[in-house]
């Protein structure tokens, strides 16, 4: 068999991945394979080089104007090659992406496991400030100012607290 | 950093108890990045030299992790990496960067953090045995400790935000390290390679790829790292680690039963290679050491113990051989001198000199 990227060598690096319960098969020539950014000593992932070989096909089609990170500059087209992102940024800029990618690697799309105590913090926060708001509505809508006025200075607090962290 | 010292122990990740034969070391790692710079690969030398030089104190004043090394990787000679790769405290690609990356290490090996490899961070635990619970319960504090001195790039919904996505939610990889000649010997290793697979745990080898792991030592890690909580997938690894040890075991004594001969033969001739070759290669001297461990864990080769076997599969390696030999040496003279140390080493046995000459049954 002759790898699927190049059609012109003897294909002796086969990967199999269960996608959604439908196996994806893949055969390369170990020069395409060592391209695509398959490490032979590494973990197997044969969504990087599904990705890889997608970018390649889509730069030759149309390389104008591509989606790029605002805070890294990380292209597109860089992180198809790569199969790695430039900074923690490129998450939301190629949020579109994502989904299928993920679904593809993971059990689900979203984090269950451990959260930092900052961002648990947080968290707390966002949830004492919706409460807040929500009595400083109520206090208003019933015309209790001064008790508004208590609530508005607790909102203050938590606002300067989260902001110091 | 002196590596030197390392070399007085055949290293945490092979110091196996008598109830350590078949699951040698639980590991766990942690990819971890910083909230406001971008990841080491995309962020150039330079950026990567500053958050060294910032992360560097204050990691190795962690109390977790003392007593310390650290150490850069452009400070390290290219046998000294090797080493510490031969040791698992840092992986291949940590072995090619240079300025700007760095390992904080404690000195029983047990807790490592790379800086700058393929995120800023990869927070390494290591216990004996199987005990991947622990060393959760000890790498969680760590990254907590780590975590109260800087702000970890972390979304609610995503978890912690890695270069690669195939490490993003928890950024954790639970492995357990295995010996599994009885399964390898009995053509079985195959199957299970497979049906590990479908539940998304990778099988991989010690050294080598799939069923040509080279010495039949294996790694059962999980594949997945968003959805899941960490303690289900250490439970998840620990459970099947115990499922495959019980699978070795009765591999092991199928063999003993059915294949005495066989296996007797098998070990025999490991052994008689060993104490008699004049050129080894890596993968062979592997190979015939892990027939010696089967043999010793069967007590059918009794002159030789486990300690010196473990000692040897370390010290056959080409890092440490090189080290130990005090130069580097060509593949041919490495194969030479591998030999003859495995031969010496051998011959004057553990603790029972006398009997060197009887090698068993």
């Amino acid at each position: 068999m002759n790898c699927e990227l190049c059609q012109a060598h003897e294909a002796t690096v086969h990967l199999t991945q269960v996608i959604d319960g439908s196996i994806k098969k893949l055969h390369l020539c170990e020069a395409c394979a060592q391209k695509n950014g398959f490490d032979m000593q590494g973990p197997i992932s044969i969504t990087d080089i599904l990705l890889g070989m997608g970018g390649k096909r889509e730069e030759a089609a149309a390389p104008t104007s591509e989606r790029s990170c605002p805070r890294c500059h990380m292209r597109r087209s860089d992180f198809k090659k790569s199969g790695r992102f430039g900074c923690s940024a490129c998450y939301e800029a190629f949020a579109e992406d994502l989904p299928s990618l993920l679904r593809a690697m993971h059990r689900n799309d979203r984090h269950i496991g451990k959260v930092p105590a900052v961002a648990a913090r947080r968290v707390q926060f966002i949830k004492e400030l919706s409460d807040l708001q929500q009595a400083l509505d109520q206090a208003i809508a019933e015309e209790k100012y001064e008790k508004a006025a208590k609530i508005r200075d607790r909102i203050t607090a938590c606002r300067a607290s989260m902001e110091q962290g | 950093m002196n590596i030197d010292t390392l070399l007085d122990n055949t290293g945490a990740w092979m110091s196996s108890g008598d109830d350590e034969q078949i699951v040698i070391t639980s590991r766990i790692r942690l990819a971890r990045n910083l909230k406001n710079s971008a990841f080491p690969g995309w962020g150039g030398v330079e950026e990567c030299a500053r958050i060294w030089s910032s992360l560097r104190p204050r990691l190795a004043g962690l109390p977790s992790i003392q007593p310390e090394i650290d150490v850069g990787m452009d400070e390290l000679e290219e046998l000294d990496k090797q080493i510490l790769l031969e040791r698992h405290l840092i992986s291949r690609e940590q072995v090619e960067k240079g300025r700007g990356s760095g390992l904080i290490l404690s000195a029983d090996e047990l807790v490592s953090v790379m800086v700058n490899e393929e995120d800023h961070l990869r927070i390494q635990v290591l216990q004996s045995g199987l005990n991947l619970a622990t060393a959760w319960e000890k790498i969680d504090q760590l990254d907590s400790e780590i975590e109260s001195q800087t702000e970890y790039a972390f979304s609610d919904a995503l978890g912690y935000l890695t270069s690669c996505p195939t490490n993003v939610g928890t950024g954790m990889r639970a492995s357990v390290m295995m010996h599994l000649p009885g399964l390898v010997l009995m053509e079985e290793m195959n199957p299970i390679i497979k049906g590990l697979g479908k539940i998304g745990l990778t099988v991989r080898g010690l050294w080598g790829e799939g069923t040509e792991a080279i010495g039949n030592f294996f790694q059962v890690s999980n594949q997945m790292t968003l959805g899941e909580r960490e303690a289900d997938i250490v439970y998840n690894i620990e459970q099947i680690a115990r499922e495959i040890v019980e699978h070795e075991k009765n591999a092991r004594a199928r063999l003993v039963e059915k294949k005495e001969l066989f296996l007797k033969d098998h070990i025999g001739r490991a052994y008689g290679i060993l104490t008699h070759a004049h050129l080894l290669t890596t993968k062979e001297a592997l190979d015939l050491l892990s027939d010696l461990r089967l043999g010793v864990d069967l007590g059918i080769l009794k002159s030789v113990g486990r300690q010196t076997v473990d000692e040897l599969l370390m010290t056959a390696q080409p890092g440490h051989l090189q080290k130990l030999e005090g130069k580097a040496l060509k593949p041919k003279d490495r194969d030479r001198v591998r030999a003859k140390r495995v031969r010496e080493r051998l011959s004057r046995g553990d603790s029972k000199p006398k009997r060197q000459s009887r090698t068993h049954e």
